[in-house]
């Protein structure tokens, strides 16, 4: 029936770049019933990558970053309020405002907020950020330019050395810290983290590793942090880096497979309940969501990338309004970037799951490479430092399931000869920062440890 | 007008850099950094960027104009 599918009622929670790109494609493949859109924050879609890099380098404004539309959803918005529930039974999206929306199916994402510091009042103390929305960017940003001492950033991921990458081109005094052996360990393994702490250290960072904050320090307004180690840093801003967490809570009672790793769906973005029986009418995109990839043992992901948002929203906007056997699978390749220290990090598939890296092109000396990592024998993942036109090559090897160390021609030398090194990929559970790309499966040769 | 560009297909070969600079600029050797609120007077810029970059990773359009409800 899939004339019926083009018509009745979709609601999507989550007004951001999955929910808007997912509206989009719905009247893209003729959906022509009727359409709203829920958000928890009054703005229309906005942009987020540039708040952690442009806006603090003051070159666009926090409010400026709004989403240019590929075609008008001819949604009804509904901003400013949150939803607090899901009624599978009574197939209704439940709001704070005391309302609900009915719906024949439903799109979830509600993707990802910043995980706060686990003290309310250190927290709340004045100077203490995270950076996740517009208001929580304008506010750093603010801090920023009144020209602070010191910025402590709690956190060496992504997001964090971006931001001290900010705070350097400034010319603003920053120390990271970070609980893991280097910054962005979680994500691409050892090798690259060191040649990332050596980019902090060679661009003035005061970089911390193997410590924890212990403590924020400060009466109304924050003076600085206590570390673990026995040392006190002085500072006026601080940003809490740590990280994640999914929008999940409002399913608590929705019977559907909703945990701290995000809502588990196939691989055609439909949501599992909490027996893991696959429903037919709620659908998953963005960060919130957990699926299954076949590339890598079939493992569910959950990823935290602007790419991923896009195109599993256009996949499960697709299998929305078309009928079973039309229904596409969701299969792109995990892929991000980051720009930090005057470097272009490009990754594409799953860099943690690897035991072995090769540099295939370029070196670490020359701060320019491509390299490849590869799990029992085949290239899974691979990641380039300012060498971005190579990575769609890698990214074919890894569709194709090629061997690892790859085969002549992936690199600029004859690798097969030199012996990979390992991947040194820690346990996620040792860092202040979360990989941006979490296997969230079984691993059989990986043992939890409580340090 | 506001325009998005997907980083994740940006491979830093500049085109939009030399067509918009007032808009695009490289930052360090291959990274893009850009101001994602168009002026008026560089949209005709822009839209060429869009047309002229070799991996189509330039969007153009008008941001939603939705108001709280």
């Amino acid at each position: 029936m899939p004339d019926d599918l083009m018509d009745g009622r979709i609601v999507v929670v989550g007004a951001s770049l999955a929910g808007l790109r997912a509206a989009e494609a719905l009247r893209e493949q003729g959906f022509t019933g009727s359409l709203t859109i829920v958000g928890d924050e009054p703005h229309p879609p906005y942009d987020r990558p540039p708040l952690s890099k442009q806006v603090l380098l003051g070159v666009a404004p926090a409010d400026s970053t709004g989403l240019p539309m590929r075609r008008d959803p001819e949604a009804d918005w509904v901003l400013g309020v949150r939803a607090t529930g899901l009624d599978t039974l009574g197939q209704r999206v439940l709001l704070d405002d005391g309302e609900s929306l009915p719906y024949d199916r439903v799109l979830i994402a509600t993707g990802t907020r910043a995980r706060p510091w686990p003290n309310p009042a250190e927290a709340a103390l004045d100077g203490v950020f995270t950076v996740r929305t517009r208001e929580d960017a304008a506010g750093l940003a603010a801090a920023l330019d009144a020209g602070p001492r010191r910025v402590l950033v709690i956190g060496g991921g992504f997001t964090g050395s971006e931001i001290a990458s900010a705070c350097r081109e400034r010319g603003l005094e920053v120390t990271v810290t970070e609980r893991g052996p280097a910054p962005l360990v979680g994500a691409l393994g050892g090798t690259l983290s060191k040649l990332a702490a050596a980019m902090q250290r060679n661009h003035g960072v005061d970089l911390r590793t193997g410590v924890t904050v212990t403590r924020l320090l400060g009466e109304k307004t924050f003076t600085g942090v206590e570390l673990s180690d026995g040392n006190q840093v002085d500072a006026d801003v601080c940003v809490v880096a740590l990280g994640a967490v999914r929008n999940v809570e409002w399913l608590a009672e929705s019977g559907l497979a909703a945990g701290p790793r995000g809502l588990a769906c196939d691989a055609g973005c439909r949501a599992f309940n909490m027996y893991g029986i696959v429903t037919d009418d709620v659908f998953v995109a963005g960060d919130v969501s957990r699926f299954p990839h076949p590339l890598f043992g079939y493992q569910l992901l959950s990823l935290e990338h602007w790419g991923n948002a896009v195109t599993q929203a256009e996949v499960a906007a697709h299998n929305m309004v078309n009928p079973g056997p039309l229904r596409r699978p969701h299969l792109a390749l995990p892929t991000f970037w980051s720009t930090q220290f005057g470097l272009n990090i490009k990754s594409v598939g799953v860099p943690t799951y690897s035991d072995h890296v090769v540099i295939a092109q370029g070196s670490l000396e020359a701060r320019r490479l491509a390299m490849v990592y590869g799990y029992r024998g085949r290239v899974t993942a691979a990641v380039t430092v300012d060498m971005a036109k190579s990575l769609d090559y890698y990214r074919h090897l890894i569709e194709t399931g090629a061997p690892f160390p790859p085969p002549p021609g992936a690199a600029d030398r004859a690798i097969a000869a030199e012996i990979p090194i390992p991947s040194d990929v820690p346990d996620p559970s040792v860092l202040s920062h979360g990989p941006t790309v979490a296997l969230t499966g079984y691993l059989p040769d990986r043992r939890l440890t409580v340090v | 007008m506001q325009t998005v560009v997907d980083l994740t297909r940006c491979q830093g070969y500049a085109q939009c850099v030399f067509l918009a600079p007032d808009v695009f600029g490289l930052h360090g050797e291959e990274g893009l950094l850009y101001a994602p609120a168009v002026p008026d007077d560089q949209v005709e810029r822009v839209r060429q960027a869009a047309a002229a970059c070799p991996v189509q990773a330039i969007l153009l359009g008008e941001e939603v104009s939705g108001g709280a409800r």
